[in-house]
């Protein structure tokens, strides 16, 4: 039942922000009550998907009218190195006939029209609002379909309407756990086999770790889900130990995992400096824990030391341009503080920050390394985040998509550091080139120019 | 005369078409100060909202009745209300302007009746205007949803008296989602041109244009002016552009007589003088001098890029009423609509110049272009352009890998005169160069004339 599995989600008891919750408030999950008229954010469709279109070579079928995936599909900035198929946008594309009959049919034969032309090693089949209202029983037409096809058909039960992006991803996870992980065995497998959970390659920042772990021998036998196969996903509960990118947006899958298979998680990120090298760190440990050499812990240190110094020399050439340069930093889903160090080291002033999705952890954090008056942004509107620009005398704003405008439309500075940037930041690549980006964009002629008033309008105002 | 198909296929692969309510909520973003909102649940809403953040660069107002999954079981209605009142005490729009969507048609919302009752429960807000369109994501498409808003808009804030508003002589002009702020900036300066104040509805060139505005606004801003609605009735004329157009001029005609002439073609020389000729005929006014120049530009223009087009196979995957702009003139520039595909009916569909006519998606598009020379068709048909090795011109919605959407037009003089540069030279850069082996001999040649047989 849905419903169970919602619950089940929304008691996690390896989510932090739930450790410190009553069992009534947990019941209520970590989905606020949206205020109809307040501002819309993904859907737990949407978040499902986010999370589960990275794995590449799987066909994504989405039931439902058009709205769900004609409205959305090919939008989602992940990378691919092999297959294509995942860019692919499949609907049953609902019509009347289907609310008033039921969809059941219409989607077994879409399971079978893509079986038939694409082959594909698996075809995930999405829920949306509609067919979910009319009843359509997704999981026993996928059921009936793998039976009949003999090819793994994937419910993702994640309708739309039972919460926002953040529950769809978790919902994700719980289909991977149910109709996936593990049901293959791989070749071989060795002590340096690793899982990442919670990354999505978005402009293929994997890659940019990925050489890291490589120069150490350590396999990632899956990412889950950035440029991840289907079997590899099949195949994950193999690896020996797993990292849990911070987002919590799957939290379930690492924790689960542990329970089932005995694989170690812990939780980190590749977003900053400090945060890489701990990530290597951490991982090693584990991988050691678990029958890898001890000697593969120096290692790790040699490359940590050799890295590190690489990195804050290649940011310190940026130093005498950016020193003292006022930052804005709105991030809604990562952790800020692990950006506010390089971004310091680099010689700039983080005047304020955001801390909307942020544990009491991590605010305490942020106090630590940018002092006690710095501006903690819980949420904002547009309106609110323009005249905090203007307030906070900032030179540039590094924010996500939605708010680019407040920035832009203020002739100010702007760099994308969201979900569908076209530049990746992660590991110790990603934060040079984050510096990289600032001084590009701070320091692009075009500010000045487009900054003047025409000559008219000067006149008129003398 | 083509043969309208529908696709066959069960599962629809690499959509080309858009749902109603976002085609609704984009035509209600063209009035001044007004908030879209779907009626639904919060997500449809979110991927609208990023879609034309996308295609034209900027912020977009957007707002939910945040259905949630027992908000649909129990009726939604209440959620409108709360909806409404929040959004007047948080942005004071002058309109809020509401599509239902797949969730609360499925439950068949009585959204009309709630709306009488809510209004005589809040007299306080009367001064807010709301228009209510049932747009189902389950039927239609973009286009029939912005066809649909208009003349729900017409219905609901059209008044008897005139509007007073900017000169005298005024008319009205209707205008398709297939048409982009440039166009509607082309069409107001024509009539300008001719001494007549135009209204332009609904008017996204005011609203999406990609300009910086002095102050940020929460909700839209430029766009037509309620007052310039309610006073539709007294303008000189009315002209619909563009089939789905002619629900709206109408339910206009119907209501206050004004008599209208539809223009199912903006684009190509003879439709811009039939345009221009309307409005010299209007006027009373001779066609002024730089549309003489403008014309013989184009003229010119059209003779110098025919060569590239002729004998050309091209596709084109478009809404209809710009199918049947894009596929007419192609066929006027001498070049083949080979594959022709769209996502909604339409009375002109049969008339397009082309065998058949299919409502599908862009893996039939596909399919049907790997002898083509161009693929013309929004954002999405990247991929297949990639697989096929065949060049894109990006044309209606989305455009979100491409800048300056807002600023290309199709419509005037001018607007013909660039598509037609623009196109011809994406089928010369694409001209393959002779070689030695260009012009074989077909292999079954007797042998008798070659050398070797002559030696014999
Ligand atoms: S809220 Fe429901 S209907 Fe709307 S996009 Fe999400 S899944 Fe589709």
């Amino acid at each position: 039942m849905l419903s169970n599995k919602i619950q089940d989600v929304f008691s996690e008891p390896g989510c932090s922000k739930n450790q410190g919750k009553s069992e009534k408030e947990r019941k209520k999950g970590c989905t606020r009550a949206l205020q109809p008229g307040g501002a819309a954010g993904g859907c737990a469709f949407d978040g499902a998907k986010i999370a589960l279109q990275p794995i590449t070579d799987v066909a994504h079928l989405v039931h439902g009218p058009i709205a769900c995936e004609g409205n959305s599909w090919d939008n989602r900035g992940s990378r691919s190195s092999g297959s294509q198929l995942w860019r692919t946008g499949f609907t049953t594309d609902i019509t009347e006939l289907d609310v008033v009959y039921g969809g059941e049919k219409h989607l077994f034969r879409s399971i079978r029209e893509i079986l038939e032309k694409y082959d594909p090693p698996a075809v995930f089949v999405y829920q949306t609002c509609v067919p979910a209202m009319v009843g359509d029983d997704i999981e026993a037409v996928c059921k009936a379909a793998s039976q009949k096809f003999g090819k793994p058909v994937i419910p993702v039960n994640s309708p739309g309407f039972v919460g926002a992006k953040n529950l769809g991803n978790k919902l994700a996870g719980e289909a991977l756990l149910d109709y996936v992980i593990g049901t293959e065995e791989p070749e071989h497998s060795t002590p340096y086999d690793i899982n990442i959970i919670g990354e999505y390659n978005l402009s293929g920042e994997l890659w940019q770790v990925k050489p890291l772990l490589d120069h150490l021998g350590i396999r990632i036998t899956c990412c889950i889900s950035g440029d991840a196969r289907y079997h590899d996903v099949a195949q994950s509960h193999r690896a020996r130990a797993a990292m849990m990118v911070c987002s919590k947006s799957m939290i379930n899958i690492a924790r689960k995992m542990e329970e089932r298979y005995s694989i170690p998680f812990f939780e980190g990120s590749f977003y900053g400096i400090s945060d890489t090298s701990e990530s290597l760190r951490q991982i090693s440990r584990l991988l050691v824990g678990r029958g890898a050499a001890a000697e593969l812990l120096e290692r790790t240190e040699a490359l940590i030391a050799r890295e590190e110094a690489r990195v804050w020399e290649r940011i310190g050439e940026y130093t005498p341009r950016l020193r003292g340069k006022r930052v804005l930093l709105f991030t809604g889903g990562v952790k800020s503080w692990s950006v506010v160090s390089a971004l310091q080291e680099a010689g700039m002033i983080v005047v304020g920050t955001s801390v909307k999705k942020s544990t009491s952890e991590d605010k305490e954090k942020i106090k630590e390394i940018m002092g006690q008056d710095a501006h903690m942004i819980d949420d904002m509107t547009p309106r609110e985040m323009f005249s905090l620009f203007r307030d906070a005398r900032a030179d540039i704003l590094l924010s996500g998509g939605r708010s680019q405008f407040a920035a832009l439309k203020n002739l100010m500075p702007w760099v994308d550091i969201n979900q569908e940037r076209h530049h990746a930041f992660n590991g110790y690549e990603g934060m040079v080139e984050l510096v990289r980006q600032i001084d590009l964009s701070l320091h692009n002629p075009m500010w000045q120019i487009v900054r003047k008033p025409a000559p008219w309008d000067l006149r008129e105002v003398s | 005369m083509a043969l309208v198909l529908r696709s066959q296929k069960s599962c629809t692969v690499n959509p080309l078409k858009m749902s109603q309510p976002i085609g609704g909520a984009l035509a209600f973003l063209g009035i001044d100060r007004c908030m879209p909102m779907l009626h639904g649940s919060q997500g449809c809403t979110a991927f609208g909202l990023v879609l034309f953040q996308r295609h034209f660069n900027e912020g977009i107002p957007m707002q939910t009745t945040a259905m949630s999954e027992v908000a649909t079981v129990m009726g939604g209605l209440d959620n409108i209300g709360s909806a409404i009142l929040n959004i007047q005490q948080r942005t004071q729009p002058a309109l809020i302007g509401i599509c239902s969507t797949g969730v609360t048609e499925t439950k068949g919302d009585d959204v009309d009746g709630y709306l009488k009752n809510f209004r005589a429960q809040h007299p306080e807000l009367d001064s807010l205007a709301l228009v209510y369109v049932s747009t189902p994501d389950f039927r239609g498409a973009f286009q029939d949803g912005w066809s649909s808003a208009c003349a729900s808009m017409v219905g609901t804030l059209v008044q008897g008296d005139a509007w007073t508003g900017a000169g005298s002589r005024r008319i009205n002009v209707l205008a398709g989602s297939h048409l982009t702020p440039a166009d509607l900036d082309e069409i107001r300066d024509m009539c300008a041109a001719f001494g007549l104040g135009a209204t332009v509805f609904p008017d996204i060139s005011g609203s999406l244009d990609g300009h910086v505005p002095e102050e940020f606004t929460p909700n839209s801003l430029g766009g037509t002016p309620l007052e310039a609605i309610a006073g539709m009735g007294g303008a000189e004329l009315t002209i619909a552009l563009g089939e789905q157009m002619r629900p709206a001029a109408d339910a206009l005609a119907r209501k206050t007589g004004q008599a209208y002439v539809l223009f199912d073609r903006v684009l190509g020389l003879e439709a811009t003088d039939q345009l221009l000729d309307c409005l010299s005929r209007v006027s009373g006014r001779p066609v002024p001098a730089k549309y003489r120049r403008q014309r013989s530009q184009l003229v010119d223009a059209m003779l110098d890029a025919h060569f590239f087009f002729g004998g050309k196979k091209i596709a084109v995957g478009a809404e209809p009423d710009l199918l049947w702009e894009l596929g007419n003139w192609v066929h006027e520039m001498g070049a083949v609509l080979q594959t022709a595909i769209t996502t909604t009916d339409s009375p002109l569909l049969s008339r397009i110049p082309c065998a058949e006519v299919l409502l599908g998606d862009l893996e039939d598009l596909e399919s049907g272009s790997a002898n083509c020379d161009l693929l013309l068709t929004h954002s999405h048909g990247r991929q297949a352009s990639g697989r096929l090795g065949i060049p894109l011109h990006r044309i209606g919605i989305p455009i979100f890998d491409r800048l300056g959407a807002a600023h290309r037009g199709i419509l005037g003089y001018r607007g013909a005169m660039g598509l037609t540069f623009d196109i011809a030279n994406l089928l010369a850069g694409s001209e393959t160069e002779n070689t030695p082996a260009s012009w074989p001999l077909p292999a079954e040649s007797p042998d008798a004339c070659a050398p070797a047989a002559l030696a014999e």
